[in-house]
């Protein structure tokens, strides 16, 4: 009896806008969100006939420091290539990317339950322009802006190794906080700084009794386009993996195609263009010269790079003894991390009674919602302490307080005496009521159980 | 005296001396048009004001800003650059004036000015005669004494052959000397701006006014522009390129070996070399000017200027056949890797002969002018007219091209090839012979 | 690599230029193609398989630019060339 398994494949094209302030090959203003169209282009951007690209520096620098967050082993020669192909976002007619000399290569992450991802490359290119497609005078036509043409675009690639869309999820999610991390780029989904494009297919396991386990990798690959938030990924994915099972099931082999993820319709439709391979006709940019990484290169790249997640949270569970939900919270953003120990540091000056615990202020910042970017690390630490801080009354006013409040509680302070120690939280509820919020919890437990002997 | 007949150095005595006005010689250069650009046809267009500045005259793919750059084609017929070219932007700012665009093979594919979508140039000295090309309006305004000087492009024997054909000077810098920033790219690992002049001496104070890196061109090289240290002619080796003598027809050989004897009787020693066959060069050039040209002329789409890709011309769409052929998929290494690999030994080649020698000479072209006409007959006329400045310009070297006589009537050019970076080397030896032969002092009746 | 171009790949060439021929055209340059091919077919002779290629004979290495933002053209300058403009876009053909 032939029993088969069907094993997800699934690899990742992700695309990222790097943060720099001008474009990659010219000194165009790289910010193009709500921009008036074609406002920031000049020659080289709008591909006007004699105009040529020189590289810029910190993109370059940037798309290294990824790759060295990532493992990547950096090339020591690599260079730019041009891919040709029309469209009409496309000014030049081809697109300056990296071919067979990318800067990174082979790198890997290793995911929380010990998958190994291993990364083919990261390269970096340039963006194309946008397309509107809009109706003038009744006509339906398509409207260009090129404010986004030239842009420098990350690209990394993985290889297949994902099985399913949890870990795709961890993997993106990951990468955008070390994206963010490393301040290339802010990774954002939704204004297009970070773009996924997944590849699934189905690996097919043939189970023939005990004996032998034919494993067929899968003959094509179906590539999904437009998605555009980690929730819409993890669906495509999961929509994709279902859809081509079904198709095995039936004796059919899915065909290798683009789809694009329909968010009204929750699924994948079939982008039925003419699928003609692409000849890309890569060859040398021949207006820009090869560039070289020595390791003294990378050395210096690689100082640029702060502690990234992984080994922040390793260190401040271990020296800060945080639980990992905490720790996970704290080290969301880099900005925050740094706070919080800029923070920690301010608490380390102080002793006695006003120093509080790393958890403390960490539940403090987390429960709080405090926003970093008003309230100062110093004044958070003040906040904390004067909440500490008790509401001093004096020997006799508390005396008359909790007298008061047993007067006026009589059941419950007769509940007490029945047993009924749980009332107790009330009564200190009504005492406090009293005083105020800083009001000496302590002293009024000690006080009332006193008298209500 | 009509200040138009003035080689550049004779203008800038002349203007520094107060015996005239860039203004008036501005004037005299339009005037000339007038008379005589009927016949030639060396401007596409030309400026209406009279400027107070030493006029120029610019191949119609330097990009001027405000000012229509058509490339000789249909599809920028009427197009408007919004940019300077670095060149011209060089050239402005030293104060020179510029008095039109001049005609060139359409978007400079070609070594007639025959395959320009708009009209032939003339070769001043014969007027059924091409002025060679691409920089053929370029050459002939300079001869015809319609300009004080001009500037080419070469990508293998734009300047030089039109040069010689117009019996003018054309210097081709060393790649990378001249910023090709705003210059409508042909092949870009090819493309050299170079000036062309009535005298040596003029090619000289325009290359330096022109050369120098360039932060908008990362092709440009950060070099002094005095890389030979003393100028010696009795310790100048010079190699005859034998191979290249043999390529050309008879009289003009005889003119080169003659120009050898000139040499030889200044105190250079002149030995023959023999070099790499520049027959295979031709297919190099080939494949690798039509590949870039492939993929530079993609851009030409009709959305964001000048007409769609229906408006290229025969010889535009034959380069980019094949150039889109030769990248493609299954032919890549075949034929792109392959030329790259062979241009690699041509540049072994002239390393090797540059270890015995200072410089390289021979013909420019294996016949003086042709007729109008003659371009049409072979699809690869371009290339194959080009053999003996093909292997040069794909090794990145200088040359020059300046008058070297005469062969019924129409002007032999002698080319001077130094090594990497020398151009003052063949400048200076231009420099020498022009003042001990004098060929410009011959100009053609118009 | 002597080669005959067969019209089925002189049209996918035409296709990947973008290049619309007509019937006359696309013979002719079937033939001034191939016989191009054929001419240089000769490099065949020459041995390269030990050889490097050269891309860059400027010799230049490592050329960049500093990240700084430098002026851009105006939106009539960027539009200026165009013959179809739509409040500030480029105007083309509908996609799909």
């Amino acid at each position: 009896m032939e029993n088969k398994e069907y094993q997800p494949v699934i690899g990742l094209e992700i695309h990222i806008e790097l943060a720099t302030a001008s474009k990659m090959f010219c000194g165009c203003d790289a910010y193009h969100f709500n921009v008036e169209p074609n406002t920031h282009c000049c020659p080289v951007c709008l591909g006007l006939p004699g105009a040529l690209p020189v590289p810029n520096k910190k993109a370059i620098e940037w798309t290294i420091r990824l790759g060295l967050a990532l493992n990547c082993r950096i090339l020591e020669e690599s260079k730019f290539d041009r891919k040709n192909y029309f469209y009409p976002d496309l000014p030049k007619g081809y697109q300056i990317s990296q071919y067979d000399q990318p800067f990174c290569v082979q790198g890997k992450v290793i995911l929380k339950e010990g998958r190994e991802i291993r990364i083919r490359r990261v390269h970096l290119e340039e963006d194309t322009g946008k397309l509107l497609h809009t109706e003038i005078g009744g006509k339906k036509c398509t409207l260009v802006d090129f404010n986004r043409s030239g842009i420098p675009l990350l690209e990394v690639v993985t290889e297949p190794d994902f099985q399913n869309s949890q870990e795709v999820d961890e993997f993106l999610k990951d990468l955008q906080r070390t994206v963010r991390y490393l301040g290339i780029s802010d990774a954002d989904m939704e204004k297009g700084s970070l773009r996924i494009e997944p590849n699934i297919s189905i690996k097919t396991k043939s189970v023939k009794g005990k004996a032998q386990n034919d494993e067929e990798l899968p003959l094509y690959k179906v590539e999904v386009k437009n998605i555009n938030s980690f929730r819409f990924a993890r669906k495509a994915i999961e929509y994709e993996i279902e859809r081509q099972i079904e198709i095995l099931q039936g004796g059919e082999t899915p065909i290798q195609e683009t789809r694009g993820w329909n968010e009204t319709e929750n699924k994948t439709v079939s982008q039925r263009e003419k699928e003609e391979a692409h000849d890309y006709r890569y060859f040398p940019e021949p207006d820009i010269p090869p560039m070289n990484f020595t390791p003294e290169k990378i050395a210096e790249i690689k100082k640029q790079i702060p502690e990234l997640p992984e080994k922040k949270e390793k260190r401040f569970i271990k020296e800060f003894k945080l639980s990992p939900y905490q720790v996970d919270l704290l080290i969301e953003t880099k900005e925050l991390a740094d706070y919080y120990e800029e923070a920690l540091k301010i608490n380390g000056k102080i002793d006695g009674r006003k120093y509080s615990s790393p958890s403390e202020i960490a539940n403090w910042l987390i429960n709080r919602k405090v926003d970093i970017k008003t309230v100062s690390p110093e004044k958070l630490i003040k906040d904390l302490i004067a909440s500490k801080e008790v509401t001093s009354v004096s020997e006799a006013e508390m005396s008359r307080i909790v007298d008061e409040t047993l007067s006026e509680n009589a059941q419950a302070a007769a509940d007490y005496k029945k047993g009924k120690t749980a009332v107790l939280g009330f009564l200190i509820g009504q005492a406090v009521k009293k005083i105020g919020p800083q009001a000496d919890r302590q002293e009024i437990t000690r006080e009332l159980i006193e008298k209500l002997k | 005296m009509n200040l138009n007949e003035l080689s550049l150095t004779e203008v800038l005595e002349g203007i520094e001396k107060k015996r005239f006005s860039p203004q008036e010689i501005f004037a005299d250069c339009q005037k000339r048009i007038k008379e005589v650009d009927e016949k030639t046809k060396a401007f596409i267009t030309v400026i209406a004001e009279t400027r107070n500045a030493i006029p120029f005259a610019i191949k119609d793919n330097f990009c001027t800003e405000n000012i229509r750059t058509t490339a000789s084609s249909n599809i920028l017929r009427d197009y408007i650059p919004p940019y300077n070219a670095t060149v011209y932007q060089r050239l402005i700012d030293a104060q020179f004036g510029l008095l039109g665009k001049t005609n060139m093979d359409s978007f400079a594919h070609g070594s007639s000015t025959e395959t320009s979508d708009f009209f032939v140039t003339h070769n001043p000295w014969n007027l059924e005669r091409l002025p060679g090309g691409s920089s053929g309006g370029s050459a002939a305004a300079v001869m015809a004494d319609e300009t004080i000087f001009a500037i080419g492009s070469e990508t293998a024997g734009s300047i030089r052959q039109p040069s010689a054909w117009c019996g003018v000077v054309g210097l081709k810098p060393s790649y990378g000397r001249v910023s090709r920033y705003g210059v409508i790219a042909m092949g870009s690992s090819l493309d050299c701006p170079g000036p062309i002049t009535k005298t040596v001496a003029d090619a000289e104070i325009i290359y330096k006014t022109i050369a120098g890196k360039d932060p908008l061109d990362a092709t440009t090289v950060d070099r002094s522009l005095v890389e030979t240290s003393s100028f010696e002619p009795k310790k100048i080796r010079i190699g005859l390129a034998k191979e290249y003598l043999e390529v050309a027809e008879k009289p003009v050989r005889q003119k080169i070996l003659e120009a050898a004897e000139v040499f030889r009787r200044l105190g250079c020693s002149v030995v023959e070399v023999s070099l790499f066959d520049p027959r295979y060069a031709i297919s190099v050039y080939t494949i690798l000017q039509r590949s870039e040209v492939s993929s530079n002329l993609a851009r030409y789409d009709g959305i964001r200027y000048g007409s769609d890709r229906t408006y290229f011309n025969k010889e535009n769409k034959r380069r980019i056949m094949l150039g889109t052929y030769t990248l493609s998929a299954g032919y890549y290494d075949a034929y792109y890797l392959k030329a790259q690999k062979i241009r690699t030994v041509i540049c072994q080649d002239f390393e090797k002969a540059f270890e015995k020698l200072d410089v390289i000479i021979g013909p420019v072209s294996p016949s003086p002018a042709k007729r109008i006409g003659a371009s049409t007959a072979d699809p690869m006329f371009g290339e194959k007219e080009d053999v003996l400045v093909e292997p040069s310009t794909i090794a990145g070297l200088p040359a020059i091209s300046l008058p070297a006589g005469f062969v019924d009537g129409l002007p032999v050019g002698l080319q001077i090839i130094g090594n990497r970076w020398q151009e003052d080397l063949i400048l200076n030896l231009g420099k020498l012979f022009e003042t001990e032969t004098q060929y410009y002092k011959i100009k053609p009746k118009l | 690599m002597t080669k005959e171009l067969t019209p089925a790949e002189v049209q996918h060439i035409a296709q990947l230029a973008k290049l619309q021929l007509s019937e006359e055209e696309m013979k002719r340059f079937q033939l001034q193609l191939t016989e191009t091919l054929k001419f240089i077919a000769h490099l065949d002779e020459i041995e390269t398989e030990k050889i490097l290629p050269t891309s860059q004979v400027s010799g230049n290495k490592d050329v960049f630019r500093e990240d700084v933002i430098r002026p851009s053209l105006t939106q009539e300058q960027a539009l200026s060339g165009a013959k179809r403009k739509h409040q500030g876009y480029f105007v083309t053909e509908a996609i799909f």
